[in-house]
């Protein structure tokens, strides 16, 4: 289990690092499922992100790991433990974070230009300012031609893009992903990957990235959680040193990649394991 | 690893092909558009024939059941003569100002109250039981209670139709203001917005669909409670010429009437699906109306 390769170091989480953008230090979630019976979501859990840090989240499906998403934007609040944000305790949610959902979270009602200057025009920016800077991040996520198209005339890569923009528009110093790219095809996700570290690097912004995807999460991060099956906890942290910039299309290819991405599989295939037995006898 | 390419065709060919076929298509949905109406139109020379016909022979008695010569003697005599309380217009304009003034208001307090309870669980729960009772009531017996309280005016078939019109539009604003997607509010949430702001920008446009659909159904609502306001008691209007037509036992009068209201009732139906196709004009069209 303790394999290390140059490029993966299995790390200690550390809540009380001093730089930390976010830290969950040892929060533990219950909620009440509507036939009364207290359910555990998240057990004991420590995250910490450092400011420009990009973390990602791994674990089986139902693992409480998009509630940890949640914590930060305090949609959701820890039955015990805390959860610190830019070093104060999360009260509302905080104007530097910005979300990018796993499903279609624009306003259809809205044109693609109306949609990304829908953050600054909610903040109070006069109108003629946030559509300046609307259409320079349309531009940058490269739709400059689509400002008047409507969501439902735009494929699902435009529709991710659009969303992006829309959430890199506020400047967000967190940025929070939810499966973001999962109901992509395949290529389309590469490149949107490629469009995410992109924009990333432009920010600095600290990432939390949630995702089922193992490769996914060691081709973008520089952090991986691995955690088992639910109720959530952390099983492993790793760091992973690969270097960037990196290109999606080839990454995968990469021998330090296939490498790093053995070592952790084989520490999240009995969790996955677990999860799937307890998902078929529970019957649901 | 070869590569291989697809086999060449001449492409000049094949283009001419595929514009035969295009030009084939829409020369059959042409036709099929064409027998439709034609379909259409036939059913109604077939039906109304036989109904002037059976009247003629005296299957059919049209001192009960009236004839079509008989129905639009009566429709051109009101027309070109007037009607026993007045011009034929007098009385169109009376039911349709009552009926647009009711429905105008109904409408309005049915998206006030659906998206205030929409929004608070609490008034929710709490009103919910009441708006229950309230919507089993029959709610065309209250036009006596109107023409008791309020007389013989405008007022009681106005408020008649506000009646009719509420808890439809109220239902309906309120089911929508529920189902407006959760990851949307949450996105507007991260983006800024306070809780008015995702009333207007979010709450609002994405029941703005069910509330539309509600407004086509309570329209005839409206005017129904308008005509059975008249019916009970007023000085002017379409009911009250239904109603003296019953009296005098003019079956033509009570379906000239019939198909006037319904011609009223088509044309603000159609008005109200124009306004309707500007106001969501950002939801893709149905895939049969795609190329019409």
């Amino acid at each position: 289990m303790n394999v290390e390769t140059a490029a993966a170091r299995k790390v200690a989480p550390d809540a009380l690092a001093k730089d930390a953008v976010i830290a969950i230090d040892d929060v533990t979630l219950r909620f009440t499922t509507p036939d009364g019976h207290m359910m555990t979501a998240l057990r004991d859990f420590t995250m910490t992100v450092a400011r420009g840090e990009f973390a990602c989240v791994v674990g089986p499906t139902g693992c409480g790991k998009s509630t940890t998403l949640n914590l930060v934007t305090s949609l959701l609040r820890p039955t015990t433990g805390t959860v610190r944000v830019m070093g104060a305790p999360v009260e509302s949610i905080s104007p530097d974070i910005g979300f990018v959902f796993q499903a279609d979270a624009l306003f259809p009602w809205r044109n693609v230009i109306d949609n990304v200057a829908a953050g600054p025009t909610y903040r109070g920016v006069p109108k003629r300012e946030a559509y300046a800077r609307a259409r320079d991040w349309i531009a940058r996520v490269g739709l400059a031609r689509f400002e008047t198209h409507y969501p439902h005339q735009l494929s699902g890569g435009m529709r991710k893009r659009v969303a992006l923009a829309q959430t890199f528009i506020n400047q967000p110093k967190i940025l929070l992903m939810d499966e973001p790219f999962s109901a992509l095809d395949i290529q389309t996700r590469t490149l949107m990957q490629d469009e995410l570290l992109k924009l990333w690097t432009d920010l600095k912004s600290s990432v939390v990235f949630v995702t089922h995807d193992l490769e996914e999460a060691i081709a973008l991060a520089d952090k991986v959680y691995v955690l088992t099956a639910g109720p959530g906890t952390v099983k492993s942290v790793y760091q992973i040193d690969l270097p960037r910039p990196r290109v999606m299309a080839d990454i995968r290819y990469d021998a330090q990649f296939v490498e790093i991405a053995r070592v952790i599989w084989n520490d999240l295939r009995e969790e996955v394991q677990i999860g799937q037995r307890r998902a078929l006898a529970s019957g649901n | 690893m070869a590569t291989v390419s697809p086999s060449d065709t001449t492409g000049s060919s094949r283009e001419a092909a595929i514009a035969s076929a295009e030009l084939s298509a829409k020369t059959r949905a042409r036709r099929r558009y064409a027998l439709v109406i034609a379909l259409r139109l036939a059913i109604l020379a077939v039906f109304l024939g036989l109904w002037e016909i059976g009247a003629e022979a005296g299957i059919i008695d049209p001192f009960f059941f009236s004839s079509p010569s008989g129905i639009w003697d009566q429709t051109w005599s009101w027309i070109t003569e007037g009607t026993s309380q007045g011009p034929l217009w007098e009385q169109i304009y009376v039911t349709l100002e009552e009926t647009f003034i009711g429905f105008l208001i109904g409408a309005v307090c049915g998206v006030i109250a659906g998206i205030i309870l929409g929004r608070n669980r609490l008034l929710a729960d709490v009103f919910s039981i009441y708006i229950k009772i309230a919507n089993s009531v029959p709610r065309v017996v209250l036009g006596s209670v109107f023409i008791i309280a309020l007389g013989l005016g405008m007022a009681s078939k106005v408020a008649l139709a506000f009646v009719m019109v509420f808890f439809v539009v109220f239902a309906n604003a309120f089911q929508g203001v529920r189902e407006a997607d959760r990851a949307m509010i949450a996105n507007a949430q991260i983006l800024g917005a306070s809780p008015y702001q995702i009333t207007r920008t979010v709450i609002i446009p994405s029941a703005m669909s069910w509330i539309l659909a509600s407004l086509h159904v309570s329209f005839g609502f409206a005017l129904v409670g308008a005509v059975v306001g008249e019916f009970l008691g007023a000085k002017k209007g379409m009911g009250l010429l239904i109603s003296t037509a019953q009296g005098a036992f003019n079956a033509n009068g009570v379906f000239s009437a019939m198909i006037i209201l319904a011609v009223m009732a088509l044309v603000v139906e159609f008005i109200i699906t124009q306004i309707e196709n500007r106001l969501v004009k950002w939801r893709p069209a149905p895939f049969n109306e795609q190329g019409t």
